[in-house]
């Protein structure tokens, strides 16, 4: 079973040399931790960024500068910046690759479900909703189950949806899956998990 | 015409109105137009409607403005890390409505452009698209969104020329321009104001077109979370 760090790094195996990607909170952060070597990518910031880098050190921290999820960052070398209305325009017109985020439920015919709980305190879609719109590939990285062991993966997905059919790969703590027609395809296991456990933790379809 | 005004209350004089629509740019707390806030808190302007990304925090941002109840209506995307609105929302006190962040972007630099609506992929199959008209271009489906027409724009910049061009400051950048294009008036406050023909006219970020007015102030620039790295 892979760890938070470890479900990191296989995300980071997905970025492809030369793109531009954008990350989202929880273990999406921990990615650039683990980037290959070889390989540059250029992470996005929707609130108006290109080239992201990471924390500043403290006593350098930037009221102007913060990344999506409001915490101060530093930029790079190649950093530009632009308005919300130019940043959406990149995403939704498909100039940004992939990207890489949580979620609370995938269904699998890859509608995903990451912005509200009913009845629980909402706070918003935020730019979840313009991503999986908009990127060229979306991967989803999650626990495989919820804290009280049922799959989150799942054959249509319970909560209000942030996108209809939009993920294209889910990396979890037990393996690798990716949306195909009719249901989702094991593509890899994690370390110490049989294809067994992973069927029998999955509760949505899957397909040979 | 003169564009620069001695401190924010003067420049809101005889612009506000209940139940007025107001743009506000930032992003969380970063450029946010505190010193315009803190000056419609002091009027006492009542049933507003605030397109916004966020609502601030309790006692900063828009926060303020809900604690004195002048707060009717907000169109944001995204309103956690505040109290006093989720207790507002969930009593029924306060409207929303969520709007995904590149919509809310796009409905309001499209009001500014002059197109009442635009066609989007975001939101196609969820709550968001719910009573809105659809339509397939190329055998995709997207949906109609609507610009946001405001009373008010109200912005914070880094830098303006006497005349009203504005230079941004890296992230603080973000809401600002598009908000500033979509209201009827546009009063901004920055931290300099310098003389005109001192800004590089290749490195403007928004034209004095859209610029009415203009204050000076000290901004007090909150960080909403502070992280760092071993040095």
């Amino acid at each position: 079973m892979w760890d938070r760090n470890q479900m990191a790094a296989r995300a980071a195996m997905e970025l492809e040399d030369g793109t531009y990607v954008n990350l989202g909170i929880g273990i999406p952060t921990l990615v650039p931790n683990f980037i290959p070597e070889g390989v540059t990518v250029t992470l996005q910031s929707e609130n108006g960024m290109l080239g992201m880098g990471p924390f500043p050190i403290a006593g350098e921290e930037d009221a102007d500068l913060i990344n999506a999820g409001k915490q101060t960052i530093t930029e790079v070398a190649e950093t530009a910046y632009f308005d919300s209305a130019t940043s959406f325009g990149m995403i939704r017109g498909g100039k940004i690759a992939m990207a890489i985020l949580g979620a609370m439920e995938v269904a699998q015919n890859g509608d995903l479900a990451n912005w509200m709980i009913p009845g629980k305190l909402v706070k918003g879609m935020g730019g979840a909703m313009d991503l999986v719109a908009g990127v060229g590939r979306v991967v989803v990285v999650m626990d495989h189950t919820n804290k009280h062991g049922v799959s989150k993966l799942i054959p249509a997905c319970t909560l209000p949806l942030t996108g209809k059919g939009v993920v294209d790969r889910v990396i979890t703590n037990l393996g690798v899956l990716d949306v195909v027609e009719g249901g989702l395809k094991i593509v890899e296991l994690a370390e110490g998990v049989t294809e067994d456990e992973l069927r029998s933790a999955t509760e949505a379809t899957i397909v040979d | 015409m003169k564009k620069i005004y001695g401190s924010a209350s003067e420049a809101l004089d005889g612009i506000l109105f209940d139940g007025m629509k107001i743009a506000a740019g930032g992003f969380g707390l970063c450029g946010i137009p505190e010193l315009l806030l803190a000056a419609i808190r002091d009027a006492g302007t009542k049933e507003l409607t605030f397109a916004s990304n966020n609502a601030g925090v309790d006692d900063f941002g828009i926060g303020i403005l809900l604690q004195t109840r002048q707060v009717k209506k907000m169109i944001s995307s995204y309103v956690g890390e505040n109290a006093e609105f989720m207790r507002q929302y969930l009593s029924g006190e306060l409207e929303l409505e969520f709007t995904p962040q590149g919509t809310l972007a796009e409905r309001m630099r499209s009001a500014g452009c002059g197109i009442p609506g635009f066609y989007t992929r975001t939101g196609v199959g969820t709550v968001i698209a719910e009573g809105k008209e659809e339509k397939v271009f190329n055998g995709e489906t997207y949906i109609l969104e609507e610009g946001i027409y405001a009373d008010l724009s109200i912005v914070k910049a880094w830098k303006a020329d006497e005349s009203g061009n504005l230079v941004f400051r890296k992230t603080a950048r973000n809401f600002n321009p598009p908000a500033a294009m979509c209201g009827k008036v546009c009063v901004v406050e920055v931290e300099e104001i310098v003389p005109t023909g001192s800004l590089d006219p290749d490195s403007i970020h928004l034209p004095g077109v859209y610029v009415h007015r203009i204050i000076q102030g000290d901004h007090e620039k909150r960080i909403e979370q502070r992280t760092t790295r071993a040095a």
